[in-house]
Order: C-alpha cells, then sequence, then structure tokens
C-alpha cells in the first residue's frame, strides 16, 4: 500500500523536547549531577536575558527611562506591589527572593517558547524544588517569628468548637498538599502545551506524504499558531500565579493568625 | 478513504515512534520528567542558576532599579513643588503689576489735575490782565474824546463869536465884542 511508504515520515515525539542530555559528547552519555547538559545551557540563558533586561537595561540610571528600562522598571514596580498587598508591608524583606523566582519562572517560560528551545520549567525536578523553597521559607518563617503560635494556622478559631479538630486536620493536609499543586500546576501547564504544540507540528508535514494533507496541514499550522498564543499567554500567567501563590503562602508565614 | 489513510498514517507514525524511542540513543520514553535519574544534574544546576539571578538581583538590579525610581519620585516631587513656587511667583508679579497699573493711574490722574489748575490759573492771571488794560485803554479814550469834544466845543464858540461879528456888522450894527460874546455864550447855554 501506497500509504505505507508515505507515512514512514510522518514522527511523533513529543516528548523528545523534553530529555536532558548532555550538552557536549555523544547522546548516550550518562547525565551526572555535575553535567553540563541542556538544562545548564538554557538556565544560563535565563540568566543572561535576566541580566540583559535588568542590568544592561537600566544601566542609564535613566530619569526618563529607555524602553528596556521601563520594562525592567514596570516587572520591579508589577512584584513589588504584588508582594506589599497579597503578604503586607513587612514581607517587602522577601521581595529580592520573590522577584528572583518570578523572574526566572517567566524567563524560562519565555524562553521555552522559541523553537527547538529546552523549557527548564516544564520539569517536575525544577518545580518541585522552587516549591519546596517557598514551602520551606515559609514554615521556617512562620516558626521563627512566632514560634507555636503560628500552628494557630491549623486551628480555626472563627469555627464553632466542636469542629475545629476536623478542620485542623484538613487544614494540615491542605497545608503540606500545597507545595504539590504549587509545583505540579507549573510543571503540567508547561509541558502539556509544548507536547500539544509538538503533536500538531508532527501533522504538519503530512501534505508532502498523502492527499488529506491538503485539509490537514492548514489546520495544523493553524492550530499550531493558536496554541502558540495560548503558550505565550500561559507562560505569563504560570509565573504569575506561581508568584502570587508564594506572597499568599508567605501571608500565612507572617500573619498566621486567621 | 481519506480518513482510512489518515488513521493508517497515525498508526503507523505512533509504530514508528517507539520503534525510534526502543533503539535510538536519546529520544523519549514516556515522560522524561519522571526519569529521575536526571533530577540531581536539573537540581544542582537549578541551585547554581537561582543563586546567580539572587546575587545579581539584589546586590546589582534591585538597588539600581530602586534607586531610579526614588529619584524619579524625588524629581517629580521636587519638579511639582518649583511649579508651585513658580506659580506663587507669577501671581505676586501679576499683582505687583496690578498696583503698579493702578498707582500710575493715580499719579497721572494727579498730574492731570495739577496741570489743569495751573492752566486755569495762568489762563485767569492773563484774563486779569487783559481786562486791566482793556479798562485802561478805554479810560484813555474816553479822556481823548472828552478832550476833542472840549476843544471842538471852543472852536465852535469862536467861530459863532467872529461869525455873529461879522453878520452884525455886515447887517450895518456896530456891535461890541463883549455883547456878542455874552450873547453867544447864552445862546449855546441855550442850545
Amino acid at each position: 500500500m501506497a500509504t505505507e511508504e508515505h507515512s514512514e515520515g510522518l514522527v511523533f515525539h513529543p516528548m523528545d523536547q523534553f530529555v536532558v542530555k548532555p550538552l557536549f559528547g555523544s547522546a548516550g552519555d550518562p547525565v551526572h549531577w555535575y553535567t553540563i547538559t541542556n538544562v545548564t545551557l538554557w538556565m544560563f540563558l535565563t540568566i543572561v536575558a535576566i541580566s540583559a533586561l535588568l542590568v544592561l537595561g537600566t544601566r542609564g540610571r535613566a530619569v526618563i527611562p529607555t524602553k528596556l528600562q521601563s520594562v525592567a522598571e514596570l516587572a520591579y514596580g508589577f512584584i513589588y506591589k504584588m508582594v506589599e498587598d497579597v503578604a503586607g508591608r513587612d514581607a517587602v524583606r522577601f521581595f529580592p527572593y520573590v522577584f528572583t523566582l518570578f523572574m526566572f519562572i517567566v524567563m524560562s517560560n519565555f524562553l521555552g517558547l522559541l523553537p527547538t528551545a529546552f523549557t527548564t520549567t516544564s520539569h517536575l525536578a525544577v518545580t518541585v524544588i522552587l516549591a519546596l523553597a517557598v514551602f520551606l521559607t515559609v514554615t521556617i518563617t512562620g516558626f521563627v517569628l512566632h514560634g507555636s503560635k503560628f500552628l494557630g494556622l491549623f486551628w480555626v478559631s472563627s469555627a464553632p468548637l466542636a469542629i475545629r479538630p476536623v478542620l485542623a486536620v484538613i487544614e494540615v493536609i491542605s497545608y503540606f498538599v500545597r507545595p504539590v499543586s504549587h509545583s505540579i500546576r507549573l510543571m503540567g501547564n508547561m509541558m502539556a502545551g509544548h507536547a500539544v504544540i509538538k503533536v500538531f507540528a508532527a501533522f504538519a508535514p503530512l501534505i508532502l506524504l498523502s492527499g488529506v494533507g491538503v485539509l490537514v496541514t492548514p489546520l495544523s499550522i493553524l492550530a499550531i499558531t493558536a496554541m502558540y498564543a495560548l503558550e505565550t499567554l500561559v507562560a505569563f500567567i504560570q509565573a504569575y500565579v506561581f508568584t502570587i501563590l508564594t506572597c499568599v503562602y508567605l501571608k500565612d508565614a507572617l500573619h498566621p493568625s486567621h | 478513504m481519506a480518513g482510512n489513510t489518515d488513521t493508517h498514517a497515525v498508526a503507523e507514525a505512533g509504530h514508528g515512534a517507539a520503534d525510534a524511542a526502543a533503539h535510538g540513543g536519546g529520544d523519549a520514553v514516556g515522560m522524561p520528567q519522571l526519569d529521575f535519574s536526571s533530577w540531581p544534574n536539573q537540581i544542582f544546576w537549578l541551585i547554581v542558576t537561582l543563586v546567580v539571578i539572587y546575587f545579581i538581583l539584589s546586590r546589582v538590579a534591585l538597588p539600581r532599579i530602586a534607586s531610579v525610581l526614588a529619584e524619579r519620585a524625588g524629581t517629580v516631587t521636587n519638579d511639582i513643588a518649583a511649579a508651585e513656587e513658580l506659580k506663587l511667583k507669577a501671581q505676586e508679579a501679576e499683582d505687583a503689576y496690578n498696583q503698579a497699573l493702578a498707582d500710575a493711574r493715580a499719579e497721572a490722574n494727579r498730574i492731570i489735575g495739577e496741570a489743569k489748575a495751573e492752566i486755569q490759573a495762568e489762563l485767569d492771571e492773563a484774563n486779569a490782565k487783559a481786562d486791566a488794560e482793556i479798562a485802561a485803554r478805554t479810560a484813555e479814550s474816553e479822556k481823548a474824546i472828552a478832550d476833542i469834544r472840549a476843544n471842538a466845543v471852543a472852536s465852535v464858540e469862536e467861530v459863532a463869536k467872529a461869525t455873529a461879528a461879522e453878520i452884525v456888522a455886515a447887517l450895518g450894527g456896530s456891535a461890541d465884542a463883549s455883547t456878542v460874546d455874552d450873547a453867544v455864550q447864552s445862546q449855546m447855554k441855550g442850545a
């Protein structure tokens, strides 16, 4: 059959883009913790992009800012206001930390949208560490600032006494589920969109192989474009969501009373 | 037919992918996210990256942006204050101008009044002088007229006496001069 010959050209490897592999040497080399991999490359590019925006962009220190400086100031003001509004005025000392998280995630997400890029934030290893860092920061800050009173976070004093123990159990569970949802939300969003784009992309060359390609190829290209637009939105929204949740959790640490 | 071809193609492609994954070196098997052998590598580089970004931001970028924003806020505040001050100054200048205008008007009125009074005084004086002169001239003229009249009367008397004496003589009478004079004088008085 003719279709069997054609179909050899159509390849579906939507998950290949997420493979961690050494940057130098052959493909089968083992990945040690110190190996320079594509993860290293794209994290390095993230640092470069952030430095270009926030350090090079502001080197003029102009009172009337350039375009790049405006973007840097906008990002600064956006996160500063978020920390201040959501977590309170005394949370401002965590601002550099929150801003680091936001800039890393938003830059990684956007760099990951470049064709052939590796999206570091689509990996559970990365988002788990980010979420655990927030979880530990919040828990340690809470206990350092409030001692055992921090446990009042789980004791809903506004509820009737009888159901407080039940609520406490639920609160404790939800507290420990936070880093899980926090990390999987980001990773899942980034992975799914990129995989879907890859699937559509695999359909795109069908016009070279088969008659139905006349219909499928334009549709898949349209779908890729639409998904790309959606992913651009998602890239920012997920960074925003991660950051604002970080602020919400920080608020618990600083003001644990309900 | 078309749908049939499509499903074939997809099935074949899926088969091909599985094949490639089975013997291809770096190809994905399942979710690479769950391949825990790459976790130490990712976590190590993530921590390095986050520490680097944190230091770049907290040491360089954030203080710089904060100072720029503070400087801008200061500049804007200063500019607004300066504008306020300039506005006040402009208000003062306008007031001073209006005051000066009012003063100048009053001064002008005063000067006009003074000039009018002076002119009036001069005019009065000139009028008085002219009146006096006119009066003097009139008096002089009247005196001259009176003289002329007196002379004329004397001349008439003389002529009348001489004429009377001549007439008397012509009529054949003789009259003495004093009689004629008396007669003429009494006639002239009567006239």
